[in-house]
This record gives structure tokens, sequence and C-alpha cells, in this order.
């Protein structure tokens, strides 16, 4: 009976989270669309979020292409399709290693930095501070970071799947004896459009994920210093499980057409 | 003060009528039924233990808690119904210092004291940077300290800076929360002449909360306790000191020995 109830309770428990997030979620959308809008926090997120995210991106794209080529060609050689490897590269890094990791990356960085921010705003009583000077928070805070997110990760994506191909453009040509204008011509010829639009279609949605999962978190933290490091693991853990969930969703949404 | 001013508020709608007012977080009932009526003009000092609730008390009618009972009304419009719009208007009626003062640490001093100005009524920034000088000069801060972000400030300056923000605007009702509370006795007694200023030029209604009595003889019409839940006293400034209200009493003189337990371990 008591392990029921617990199932139960848990499910329950689970339920009324989903529903909290939901309904945050829609008030948060709610006010990214009415104005007033804050130009200014949303420029300073968009700073925040897609410069100063560009060294720590570029990094994993360029190693991860470099690696990638690497490997492929491990693989490839046992059967004689080493010409094949440019394209491998490039759509494996269009469609699935840039956005993910490029998002991941970002969960890593922005996620934790909303969440500890918004959540020191809470538990010092700034979010509060913010209402009665008749600001609302979630235009003033949260409606800027989600519109930064959606925008700035497929940019930020976009520029990772260029450093992403020139990594392996390195190791290709320089270590796997590849001509230069081979190696470009067959990342080329083979490259659908589609390959990078669903990547960036992923970016967006991680972007979205990401702000979202560090505001909810900061908006809801409680407590104290720790209430805040609670949320910032939070947001941290919750954005990268819904990045790699919501990856297999929309890869599957496009591999059906 | 006169008490002139406070009986002008009376007959009239008041500024803010609480009627039953509940809040409980789980067990901890910590207001359990209050009543009490602010004029237009009044200056009323809630005085209270520790922990007695006072400040929720202030977050209840501020609409950034939601009490679990009772009626709450600001210039006759039940709070709990407003929504949207109407709820910004009635905001903006009000000017609040918390205890913490609770400045954005991402903003420098002056900009925390504009904001109401810059994002509430839209003022430009020059403007607001103008009015910002001088209500920070009102609270003995000046120009230099303007540019410099709240970490770096003392207690003190920081709950000037919290009260120099809760002004900025004019409302037409401030909540202080602890307004001298870290000050030294010098200038706790420049903000409290700056609160009846307030209160007397600009007809603004006042709700504070203090534990220095000499700060709520200064600057209240009336006050009231705050004890177990409700508001057990209420009177004028002259009241109080004539009253027989062991409660009260012991409150304003500071004694261990009374009716009110401390909930200590002597050992
Ligand atoms: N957000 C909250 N969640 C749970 N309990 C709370 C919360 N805020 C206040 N309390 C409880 O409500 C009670 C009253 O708190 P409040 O801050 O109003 O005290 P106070 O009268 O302002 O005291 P002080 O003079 O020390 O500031 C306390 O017992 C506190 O534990
Ligand atoms: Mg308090």
């Amino acid at each position: 009976m008591g392990f029921i109830q617990l199932i139960g309770r848990t499910f329950l428990a689970f339920l009324a989270a989903v529903g909290r997030l939901a309904i945050f979620t829609g008030v948060a959308l709610s006010h990214c669309v009415r104005p007033p809008f804050y130009g200014r926090n949303l420029l300073r997120q968009m700073v925040e979020i897609g410069y100063y995210s560009l060294p720590v991106v570029g990094l994993t794209a360029i190693f991860t292409g470099m690696v990638l080529t690497l490997q492929t060609h491990t693989g490839f050689a046992r059967f004689q399709a080493e010409s094949v490897i440019p394209q491998v590269v490039v759509v494996s890094i269009t469609r699935e290693l840039g956005p993910v990791l490029a998002g991941l990356m970002v969960a890593g960085r922005i996620g934790a930095a909303m969440a500890a921010e918004i959540g020191t705003m809470r538990v010092t009583e700034q979010i509060d501070a913010l209402t009665t000077l008749a600001t609302n928070p979630f235009k003033y805070l949260i409606a800027p970071r989600l519109v930064a997110g959606v925008i700035c990760l497929p940019i930020l994506v976009l520029i990772a799947d260029i450093i992403g191909v020139f990594g392996g453009y390195l190791i290709g040509t320089y270590k796997l004896d590849f001509s230069a204008g081979a190696y470009l011509q067959n990342a080329r010829a083979f490259l659908e459009p589609m390959d990078v639009i669903s990547g960036l279609v992923k970016a967006a949605v991680f972007g979205f994920l990401i702000a979202l999962m560090g505001c909810y978190h900061g908006y809801n933290s409680q407590g104290g210093a720790q209430g805040v490091g609670a949320a910032t693991t939070n947001a941290v853990v919750s954005a990268s499980i819904l990045i790699l969930s919501f990856n297999y969703v929309i890869t599957e949404l496009f591999f059906a057409r | 003060m006169n008490q002139e001013k406070a009986a002008d508020g009376q007959g009239k709608t008041p500024k803010i009528r609480l009627r039953g007012v509940k809040k409980s977080f789980g067990d901890n009932h910590v207001l359990r039924g209050i009543d009490l009526d602010i004029g237009e003009g009044e200056s009323i000092v809630v005085i209270g233990g520790s922990g007695t609730g006072k400040s929720v008390l202030l977050k209840c009618i501020l609409g950034l808690l939601r009490p679990d009972e009772g009626l709450i009304e600001v210039d006759g419009e039940d709070v709990s119904r407003l929504r949207g719009k109407d709820l910004e208007r009635m905001r903006r009626k009000f000017g609040m210092l918390f205890q913490n003062a609770a400045l954005f640490d991402s903003l420098p001093v002056w900009e925390n004291v504009a904001f109401g100005l810059i994002e509430g009524d839209r003022m430009n920034k020059k403007e607001a940077h103008k009015i910002a000088l001088q209500k920070l000069a009102a609270v003995g801060l000046d120009e230099e300290v303007a540019g410099l972000f709240p970490a770096e400030l003392s207690g003190g300056m920081k709950k000037r800076v919290g009260l120099a923000r809760a002004i900025a605007t004019n409302p037409e009702i401030v909540f202080f929360d602890e307004p001298t509370t870290g000050l030294d006795p010098i200038m706790g007694d420049v903000i409290n002449d700056l609160i009846v200023q307030i209160v007397h030029d600009l007809g603004a209604s006042a709700l504070s909360i203090t534990h220095d009595m000499a700060s709520a003889r200064k600057i209240a019409h009336r006050i009231t306790m705050l004890y177990q839940g409700r508001l057990i006293w209420s009177g004028t400034v002259a009241e109080i000191d004539t009253t027989d209200n062991a409660y009260v009493k012991q409150f304003i003189h500071g004694h261990a020995e009374g009716p009110i337990a401390m909930p200590v371990l002597r050992p």
C-alpha cells in the first residue's frame, strides 16, 4: 500500500511540476509579444548569450570538427571509402553536433548564469522591488532572455558549423592528404539546405529551452545562497536533458519528411 | 506631528482598508485577522516584536504575497480583483522601502533611484537623472555616490538609497520597512524629518514599521501594535505613554519581563 501511495504521490507531484512549468511558459510567451518591450535588456542579453559565448562555442566546434574527421577516417578507411569523409563530417556537424554541442555548452554557461542572477534577485527581494516599481518581472527580466536565446543560438550554431567544418578541413588537408579543393568540393556538393536549416531550427528551440530553464528555476528559487545554488544546478541539468530529448523529437520530425 | 491632519482622513473612504486579513505559511499563522484603516495623508506606524509579521503585512497590501483570507482595498478598490493594467495603475500609487533595501545590483545607484521614473513613468533619462540626484541629496548622498553600484555601499547608505527610490515618483502611499535601522542617530533623525516632510508636503499616506520608538513618536499620527497576528492596540502618540496596555508598555520600555514572553532559553 505504502509503495503504491508513493508512486501515486510522485506522479501527482510530477504532474503539478509540469503544470507549473506550462503556466510559466504561457505567461512568459504572452509577455514576449505584448508591449512594453525592454530593448536595452534584450540587447544586453544578446551580447551576453551571443557574443560572449563565441569563444567557448568556437573552441568546441573546431575540436569537434577535427576529432570527427579523424574518427570518420578510422572507420571509413577500413572499407576504402575515404572520399566521403568530408560529406559525413559536414552533415554530422550541421545536423547534429553543431546544435547539440553548442546547445549544451551554452546551457552550462548561460542557463547557469540566468538562474543564478534571477535567483539572487528573487531571494534578495529585487523581484518584489521590481513589481512595486510597476515593472512586470516577466517583461523586464524573462521576455528579453527568451527572445535573446531564440535569436542568438541559431547565429552561434551557424558560426559553429563553419568553424567545425573548417576544423575538419584542417585535419583533412594537413593530416589525411586531401587536396584543399577536393575537400571543399566534396563537402559542398552533397550538402543540402535542409541539413543546415534543420540544425538552425534545433538551435532556436534549444536557445528557448536554455533561457526558459534558467528563468524558471531562478524565478522560483527560494531560501538563500543554497536555494540559488540548487536553482543553478537544476537549470543546467534540466536544460541539458531537454536539449537531448528535443533533439531526438526534432530529428524525427525532419527525418519523416 | 499635529493630529488635525490625521482627523481629515476620517469620514471619507480610507486610502487603505484591511478587514480580517489572514496569512499563514504552513502551520505558522502569521497574520490572524488584521483590521486597519489608513486615511489620506495619515501616517501610521506599526510596532511589534521581531518575526511577528510586520513585513508580511506590508507585502500582503502590495500584493507581493496573497493573503489567505480577508479584504484589502486601496482607494476603495479590492486589490485581489485587479489584473494587468489596473494592477499596475494601483502599484504606481505606492513607494516601498524594503527592509533590506533590495536595490538592483546590476544598476548604479542613480538608476536605482530613477527606475520608477524611467521604466514606470517613461521619463527621459536626463531628466530622471536630475530628479534622482535631488532625491539622493534629500537623504544625504551626493553625486559621487550616485555613480557607484549598490555592492559598493554601506548598509546604512543602501537603506537611504532605498528610501530615495521609494519616494522618487512622489507616490500617494509610502511604505517604509524600518527606515532608520542601521543609521546613526543623527542621520536617523534626518530621515525622520524627511518622512514627516513627505507626508506633510505631498499629502502622502504612510505606513511605517519601526523598532525605534523615538522615530515612531516623530513620524506617526497613529501607532498600532502587532502581536500574535492581530493589531492589539492602536492610539495616538500621546496615548502611547498613558496607556495601561501591559503589552504596549513592555514594548515601548523594552523590558524583558512582562506579558510578552521571548522564547529564549536562559542559561
Ligand atoms: N516567504 C516566507 N515563507 C515562509 N515564512 C515566512 C516568509 N516570510 C515570512 N515568513 C515568516 O513570517 C513571520 C513574520 O515574518 P516578518 O518578516 O513579517 O517579520 P517582521 O515582523 O517583519 O520581523 P522583523 O522585525 O524581524 O523584520 C516569520 O515567522 C517568518 O518566519
Ligand atoms: Mg520585517
